[in-house]
């Protein structure tokens, strides 16, 4: 990659919020304006630097919610209590506000359409941010690739994007959206109401002989658990691809 | 809170790395000096220490890289990597 | 540090100082104890768990957990900083003064490294950590230190920044000549004195 085009992405820039959604009671998308944004990969973040009156700083990296075709760059944020960024994103910023952003970053744990499938998306709580940026593009490039999301929430209010990975599900017969509600599941809950575990993955994962690209991210936890529950039911070590995701301060 | 949460994974050390090496790191894959396992580095355990970033390898242990930011210089230790392989 | 774009409203986490002569130039207060590792923390049954002093010393010494709690106790009470400029006033400990660790052993070197475990090492002088400057601790608030603080025994050395309070301490290597330990050789000030702002080489 050019050297510019690396600086680019490093030099932090002003974005400007232009809509802000709750997504939950604690989850809020931002979508930005970000005037020389390069474009992205789904599965990458950004990073956020904010700075206080008196000059102390605090820099945090958010995943990238929205595909590229987005002429907007959405975060969706998880406020963490005591924290010390996230807060301020959930409560405080609003429409109009600027931010100093830099990136893209990342290039593990990206997929674009041209990389195939068949894809397996699993995610824990706001692990999934990553994880819909890859479903919204795979949508928005009309790609044929069967996808399946497996997404681990506490509640069913904790579902993040929940209208609209149902609208993917009923839209799109190639995509299988699969939720398990750990904590609590409202009455009349069909769904899986337990953590991810090796029945589980062996039920809603494609067969391995299909080589599936498996995408994982969430607590350190589930990801471990479910990276080595996929190695043991066959999945290629080079085609499970993983981001841990969770709270780092705040 | 899980202490597993405390560790992150080498995706998180990604601009860190751009910034130091003015590439893209986390789909280069490292060989461990300790105990020859290969990884790429967005799967390297990461301990965002406050004084330095830590790199480990997921299946010994050993530490692959110490980076230090001091003064808008970058302090970085590979001891632990045999090699490092790198795809452009 | 570059400025930045004042983001409007944004005060971070810290709390105000109530007195500011007890805090090192650029520290600022945290409510709570921030863990920083540099690795999993370890877990060592206290059965297998012993802490050594030797290297430069007239007579090596050797405690199991049994006999390290047998020494004489002292209860400190210290404000510590870090070198990430958050501090802690008043923090109350339980441990060992290093003059009782130290002493049995004669040391002939100036200097020591500790060694802990998950490969962690810093490095002091004898003169920083003798007369009653220093502890072996296992208590922190009345409680067992927990292991992400450093628990069972970590050390304790408050008039220094808290790097070199070493978690998970489990020997004392005396030696002539200071030698850099993990984040020393990584940048970070040999010595390590909030009130002189020794954070890095150089300062």
């Amino acid at each position: 990659m050019e050297r510019g085009a690396v600086l680019g992405r490093l030099t932090w820039q002003l974005a400007e919020v232009v809509e802000v959604v709750a997504e939950t009671a604690r989850v809020r998308s931002l979508a930005l304006r970000v005037p020389a944004w390069p474009g992205h990969r789904p599965g990458q973040h950004l990073d956020i630097r904010l700075t206080s009156d008196d000059g102390y700083q605090a820099q945090r990296s958010y995943s990238i919610a929205s595909g590229p075709e987005d002429p907007r760059v959405t975060i969706t944020v998880e406020k963490i209590d005591d924290g010390e960024v996230s807060p301020y994103l959930v409560d405080e910023l609003r429409v109009g506000d600027r931010v100093e952003i830099r990136g893209p970053i990342g290039g593990y744990f990206t997929w674009t359409a041209t990389d195939g499938g068949p894809l397996l998306l699993i995610g824990g709580g706001s692990g999934v941010v990553p994880l819909m940026a890859m479903l919204r593009h795979r949508g928005a490039s009309a790609a044929t690739v069967p996808a399946a999301l497996l997404y681990s929430s506490r509640t069913y209010d904790d579902v993040i994007y929940r209208a609209e990975l149902e609208r993917i599900m009923t839209a799109d017969r190639s995509a299988r959206i699969v939720h398990t509600l750990t904590r609590s599941q409202p009455a009349g809950w069909t769904g899986f109401r337990r953590r991810i575990d090796r029945d589980m993955l062996a039920e809603v994962a494609p067969s391995a002989a299909d080589h599936p690209l498996a995408f994982i991210c969430g607590p350190t936890r589930l990801v471990e658990n479910a990276a080595e529950t996929l190695t043991e039911l066959g999945y290629a070590a080079a085609r499970i691809k993983t981001e841990r995701f969770g709270p780092t301060g705040g | 809170m899980d202490p597993l949460d405390m560790r992150l994974d080498g995706n998180a050390a990604a601009g860190l790395l751009m910034d130091i090496f003015g590439h893209e790191m986390t789909a280069d894959v490292t060989i461990c000096g300790a105990c020859r396992a290969e990884n790429p580095i967005g799967r390297l355990h990461v301990y965002a220490h406050g004084m330095g970033t830590v790199m480990r390898c997921p299946n010994c242990g050993t530490m692959q890289m110490k980076v230090a930011q001091i003064r808008g210089r970058y302090f970085v230790e590979a001891r632990g990597v045999r090699t490092l392989r790198v795809s452009r | 540090m570059s400025t930045g774009f004042i983001s409007r409203g944004f005060r971070g986490r810290r709390a105000a100082a109530p007195d500011a002569s007890r805090l090192p130039p650029g520290q600022h207060l945290d409510p709570g104890f921030p863990v920083l590792s540099a690795g999993p923390t370890p877990r060592v049954p206290l059965e297998k768990w012993d802490l050594r002093v030797d290297g430069k010393v007239a007579r090596p010494q050797r405690w199991t957990w049994e006999q390290f709690l047998a020494l004489p106790h002292e209860t400190p009470r210290v404000d510590i900083h870090c070198v990430t400029k958050w501090s802690k006033l008043d923090t109350n400990w339980d441990g060992v003064s290093l003059d009782t660790i130290l002493e049995p052993a004669e040391p002939i070197g100036a200097y020591l490294i500790a060694h802990c475990d998950g490969d962690y090492t810093t490095n002091l002088s004898l003169e920083d950590v003798t007369d009653g400057k220093a502890w072996i601790v296992f208590g922190y608030e009345g409680d067992p230190l927990p292991p992400e603080h450093g628990g069972p025994a970590r050390l304790l050395v408050p008039h220094l920044y808290f790097w070199k309070s070493a978690k998970w301490v489990r020997r004392l290597e005396v030696v002539d000549e200071d030698e850099p330990g993990f984040w020393e050789s990584a940048g970070y000030h040999m010595r390590g004195d909030p009130w002189k702002e020794e954070r890095y080489s150089g300062d």
